[in-house]
């Protein structure tokens, strides 16, 4: 307990710096206000139940559209991986598809599905499916020959050993992938909501800077930053979890 | 010799064919009869082609050239009829040692007790009580290999295929465990096939013990070897002394003529 508080020292100091800068006026409240006004227009915030009812939909948006890219990302890699024809008539498109700046599709996703919730879902299931898919490719690429022959010869089926052996080969692999593609969830979330919607975090945080709102924008802000910390942090004990029989 | 054959090879080549490389011939024209519940062992200097014999009688590597037989049928894929003991172990490192061993016993019929009093028993006869929960990368070389042949023994496979079983193991367990092999083997009436880089351990243990040449690798000889297995003191009798000195010779003919086609 201890070490945890050391470690995030900084953050305290960072803190303090900025409570200070803003008091001291070094720079203008409305570009940052103190920390501590923050904090209270943080308090207001979950009282009047603002940021719950727009974090409520947010996070729902998040986990829907990033179960379903991991649903379909592993099994997509995976298949990949066990089936030529079809890793070759894919890859082409993944080249494609990996680099391009999935921001850019927030239009076309509004277009297709409106302002509510799909077109939320799509576009983060779209921006995350990729890395899911690269890391469940790879890592069941990596599957041992010998841990396949050795599965078959006790009597699994080709598709039991799918499940034995190549999904846990995978697993370091394609955990990783999900955890890109966590972070990804995050990004993609609140910028299409800054740009179209009518509800969550993104949308809250335009909605009060364009009123000149800035503490409890910050206080939005902040809570968003957290959460994508602590979600990744939990990611991370999952992981190790998961993988606990590497040493 | 044949009518009572159980595996079959017969003029069997294979040719690894790697992605990148030239094509490496390993096996040439060989031909093998093993009679249903004999215990044979292969020996030949490394690289020969061992292992790949075995890859090809589990039905893991096509088989291009020839024609392997099991039971009457040809091989075409692998089979909990042929239990394997790999010779780099192949555990499943995320399961535990119990959970390896019970992997096999799975797809049996059993009812859940009774694969667990059975796998329990054969994490004891290779001397692993107390490790059950251990994964595969918290255990030394010698400790996975028990767990290995553990597993394979488990799930009572008719026809054994081991590929140096014991290699990873120092003289006293090696001894135990041959015992304990033996013990099995003549219990359950399995067949055997054994590689090993042991000639007094072929000796010992094998009915006929076959030498391969250096690769390509041909059935050099097939030696007949059957000693009195209950006999604690076979070592040390004079027609077992000759006869390892005898498939010694073999092997060091062929583990020179090996050393030559390396350096050139
Ligand atoms: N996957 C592979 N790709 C290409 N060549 C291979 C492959 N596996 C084996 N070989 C070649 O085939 C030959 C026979 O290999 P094999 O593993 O059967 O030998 P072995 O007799 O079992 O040797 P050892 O006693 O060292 O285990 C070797 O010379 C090796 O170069
Ligand atoms: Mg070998």
């Amino acid at each position: 307990m201890r070490r945890t508080g050391l470690r995030y020292l900084p953050l305290l100091l960072l803190a303090i710096a900025w409570e200070l800068l803003a008091r001291l006026e070094l720079i203008s409240s409305s570009a940052l206000p103190p920390l501590s006004h923050v904090v209270v227009a943080w308090v207001d915030l979950m009282r009047s139940g603002e940021l719950v009812s727009n974090g409520y939909a947010s996070i729902y948006r998040a986990m829907t559209g990033l179960g379903l890219s991991v649903l379909v990302g592993s099994l997509l890699g995976i298949f990949m991986a066990w089936w030529r024809p079809l890793n070759a008539f894919l890859s082409p498109l993944v080249e494609i598809f990996y680099p391009m700046p999935k921001s850019a599709l927030i239009p076309v996703t509004v277009i297709w599905l409106g302002f509510g919730d799909g077109s939320k879902i799509l576009l983060i299931f779209l921006g995350c499916m990729l890395p899911v898919t690269i890391g469940a490719f790879n890592g069941a690429r990596s599957s041992e020959q010998a841990l396949v022959w050795s599965a078959r010869s006790m009597g699994a089926s080709r598709l039991r050993m799918l499940w034995d052996v190549v999904l846990p080969s995978a697993l370091p692999e394609l955990l990783n992938g999900i955890r890109t593609a966590l972070a990804l969830s995050f990004i993609l979330l609140v910028s299409s909501e800054l740009i179209v919607a009518r509800s969550g975090f993104g949308y809250l945080i335009g909605f009060l800077g364009a009123d000149g709102a800035y503490e409890p924008m910050f206080a939005v802000v902040l809570t968003v930053a957290f959460l994508g910390f602590a979600a990744d942090r939990a990611f991370q004990a999952f992981m190790n979890w998961m993988l606990r029989w590497r040493t | 010799m044949s009518a009572s054959a159980q595996i079959v090879v017969k003029d069997v080549s294979h040719d690894y064919r790697p992605p990148v490389g030239r094509v490496v011939r390993a096996l040439e024209d060989v031909s093998l009869s093993i009679r249903e519940r004999e215990f044979i062992a292969l020996l030949g200097p490394s690289g020969c082609g061992k292992s790949t014999l075995l890859y090809l009688i589990g039905g893991f590597l096509r088989i291009e050239n020839g024609r392997i037989c099991v039971d009457g049928r040809a091989v075409t894929a692998p089979g909990p009829d042929r239990g394997v003991v790999f010779q780099h172990f192949a555990l499943f490192p995320w399961k535990t040692v119990k959970g390896n061993v019970l992997y096999g016993l799975e797809r049996g019929k059993l009812p859940r007790a009774e694969r667990e009093t059975r796998a329990q028993a054969f994490i004891d006869l290779v001397g692993l009580t107390g490790f059950e929960d251990s994964y595969p990368s918290q255990l030394s070389g010698g400790m996975k290999q028990r767990t290995a042949i553990a597993r394979t023994l488990a799930f009572d496979p008719q026809i054994l295929l081991m590929d140096e079983p014991f290699g990873a193991l120092d003289a006293q367990t090696r001894s135990l465990m041959q015992t304990e092999l033996l013990d099995i083997w003549q219990k359950t009436r399995k067949t055997v096939i054994f590689v090993t880089h042991d000639v007094q351990e072929a000796v010992y243990l094998a009915e006929r013990v076959a030498v391969m040449t250096a690769r390509p690798g041909r059935i050099k000889t097939i030696v007949d070897t059957a000693f009195d297995k209950n006999d604690p003191q076979i070592y040390r009798a004079r027609t077992f002394v000759d006869k390892v000195d005898e498939i010694w010779g073999l092997v060091r003919e062929e583990a020179i003529k090996a050393q030559g086609t390396h350096a050139r």
